[in-house]
């Protein structure tokens, strides 16, 4: 009761002195709402580079294993000279794995390759052209928008049929359905039996939608004997994740007829690794981003802190007639505070109005994003610049005996 | 080089009883601002003792003085010492805020103690819109209003023309009838004559202490320093 009383009394008072100096309340102000408005865009700019990094890692899957000859990730460049080294993962060895594996729900072996497709007199080229089996269907999480994936059938058979992604359809077809037609590709016919839906690109560089999907049957006879493949393992339940790992390590190392002593002659890669890469690299780049627009804050900290004890000097007086009256250290101290405090979340309510028109001006040509989060860390920012600024001279003011105060001209 | 101990003041021994109506006279560099911040609280003895209803509050910290300042004593300065940014009403409740009093009691209290000095129609004016009489009641009202043990006033009148002042010492004259404890300190004789206890002080010691009647109160304050 008593303090709610006098929370009420601190806020009358420093709305009074805030308004009782208008032009420096307002210079004040702006130190922080700048310093708010570069804190909060830096955050919203990298949230968003994160949300759009996990939207587009997000293609990979999170419970799908990519058994491949190297690793996506290498600490070092010997690492990398020696993955080459290793020998190629075949269409054989897919098989093999197929067979051993019990924690999983597909395996999808993929064999890629470059080419141009034709169409009647249309052509598009750098075309990537994924042979596999229809368990790609569920490793991928490819939706379909026109007809049907591989099926059993086509992949076992291997028919010359394929799927389109949306970038070929459009190229070849334009507004026509490609289904039913045949395509040229490596100057082989294919029919076209589905289109994909538009997944867009991955981390912004490789298109995902201009591809064809054929049997990998067909890519082994169409472009390369022996193709180095991808094996694409989905795990049965995301929880098993390690255990799932674990199995198609083992399984792989039988498939590859390894010796107990011999290292693994391949690499299992997991949407996970990139993505805590990438949390490591953004997690820099925050911190010296952070650190720097930081800086403005601080100076618009340092502005109150100059401010607070210009009034409170200049308002000895009053604190010597508060104290007579009966006022206590800790009233005092509350009252400059909560100016400051005033001052600062002012700010920084204006600076994150400032921010936010910002971010929503920005987004189309960035990803920024301004979460409940940054706007509530954002008034805690500067909440605590008020406090920890306002607090020394707040107990310059608390200090002061009665007296000395009273005396004060 | 070193630093010379000064004695504001020393052998100073003197009782006021609850109900008296004390003047402390004396010229400037007496000591009679150091009494007079003893006896409000303001400040401690560096030595000796002070006794306010029986409490010894020489040995009091800073926020006890303060609580007790509140409780205890009500003060009216010769500069008024108002607010400026606040109205006299705002002025006049703020001791009862520090005590902690709930919002509607205090708004009653303190309406209540500015209609006592007659400024129930000027309780929205700001202390610059007010004469300088208006606002030593405005003062008085805010002394008055924690009902406290001392009214202490230190030369109420010298920033008033002697009209005013007149006005003034009538008030505390009144208040005096109803049952308070007075004590103002000033160097003018007209002042320190409405009083019914004039007490001298003549570098930093007791000069004189002159009774007017001699009728009996209870103990309020006692103050002594060696």
């Amino acid at each position: 009761m008593k303090i709610l009383t006098e929370l009420r009394e601190g806020l009358g008072i420093s709305w009074d002195a805030i308004r009782a100096n208008k032009m420096r309340s307002i210079l004040t102000t702006l130190g922080i709402v700048i310093g708010i408005v570069t804190v909060t865009l830096m955050s919203a700019a990298i949230q968003g580079l994160n949300r759009a990094f996990v939207k587009s890692i997000s293609a990979l899957g999170a419970d799908v294993f990519y058994v491949q000859r190297d690793s996506w990730i290498n600490d070092t460049e010997e690492d990398w000279l020696n993955s080459q080294k290793r020998r190629t993962i075949r269409v054989a060895d897919a098989e093999a794995l197929a067979n051993q594996l019990t924690l999983a729900v597909a395996v999808a072996p993929v064999a890629e390759a470059n080419a141009s497709v034709q169409f009647k007199n249309r052509s598009a080229s750098g075309v990537t052209i994924l042979g596999t089996t229809e368990d790609y269907l569920l490793t991928s999480g490819v939706e379909m928008s026109e007809g049907r994936f591989l099926s059993a059938a086509d992949a076992s058979g291997g028919r010359p049929v394929c799927v389109v992604g949306e970038q070929v359809a459009t190229n070849l077809f334009q507004t026509a359905s490609p289904l039913g037609q045949k395509i040229k590709i490596n100057a082989q016919s294919f029919e076209v039996v589905g289109v994909l839906e538009k997944q867009g690109s991955f981390l912004g560089m490789i298109s995902l939608d201009n591809r064809a999907i054929i049997p990998l049957k067909q890519i082994t006879t169409v472009f390369l004997r022996d193709p180095d493949v991808v094996i694409q393992v989905k795990a049965r339940e995301l929880v098993q994740l390690d255990e799932a790992r674990e199995d198609l390590r083992h399984a792989m190392r039988r498939v590859r007829r390894l010796a107990p002593s011999e290292p693994d002659d391949f690499a299992i890669n997991q949407q996970d690794q990139i993505v805590t890469l990438f949390h490591r690299e953004t997690a820099t780049i925050a911190l010296i981003g952070l650190f720097v627009t930081g800086l403005s804050l601080f100076v618009g900290g340092i502005g109150i802190m100059n401010i607070m004890f210009v009034s409170v000097t200049e308002r000895t007086r009053e604190i010597g007639i508060r104290k007579a009256i009966g006022a206590k250290r800790r009233t005092i101290l509350l009252q400059f505070l909560i100016e400051a405090v005033c001052i600062c979340l002012l700010g920084g309510l204006i600076g994150m109005g400032i921010a936010g028109l910002l971010t929503f001006a920005v987004e189309k040509i960035l990803p920024t994003v301004m979460s409940p989060a940054i706007v509530g860390i954002a008034l805690f920012v500067s909440l605590a610049t008020g406090v920890v600024s306002g607090f020394l001279p707040a107990w310059r003011a608390a200090r002061m005996t009665p007296v000395d105060a009273l005396r004060y001209e | 080089m070193g630093a010379e101990t000064v004695h504001a003041l020393r052998d100073v021994s003197l009782e006021i009883q609850r109900g008296e109506y004390v003047a402390i006279m004396g010229p400037s560099g007496s000591g009679k601002s150091t009494l007079m911040n003893v006896v409000g609280c303001l400040d401690t003895p560096t030595s000796g003792r002070y006794e306010l209803n029986g409490v010894d509050v020489s040995e009091m910290d800073d926020n006890q003085l303060a609580e007790v300042r509140n409780r205890e004593i009500g003060f009216v300065f010769q500069m008024f010492n108002l607010l400026a940014r606040a109205d006299a009403l705002h002025n006049v409740e703020l001791p009862l805020i520090y005590a902690g009093l709930p919002a509607d009691e205090r708004r009653r209290i303190a309406l209540d103690a500015i209609a006592q000095v007659g400024l129930a129609d000027r309780m929205h004016h700001k202390p610059n819109e007010l004469s300088g009489g208006q606002r030593q009641r405005v003062a008085v009202a805010r002394a008055l209003v924690n009902k406290p043990s001392i009214l202490l006033a230190d030369e109420p009148t010298g920033n008033l023309d002697s009209k005013t002042g007149v006005e003034i010492m009538t008030l505390f004259e009144d208040l005096s009838q109803k049952g308070n404890t007075i004590i103002v300190v000033t160097h003018e004789e007209d002042v320190a004559r409405h009083a019914r206890r004039i007490i001298r002080i003549r570098d930093g010691s007791l000069a004189g202490d002159e009774r007017r009647s001699d009728d009996r109160h209870t103990t309020v304050a006692t103050t002594s320093t060696p």
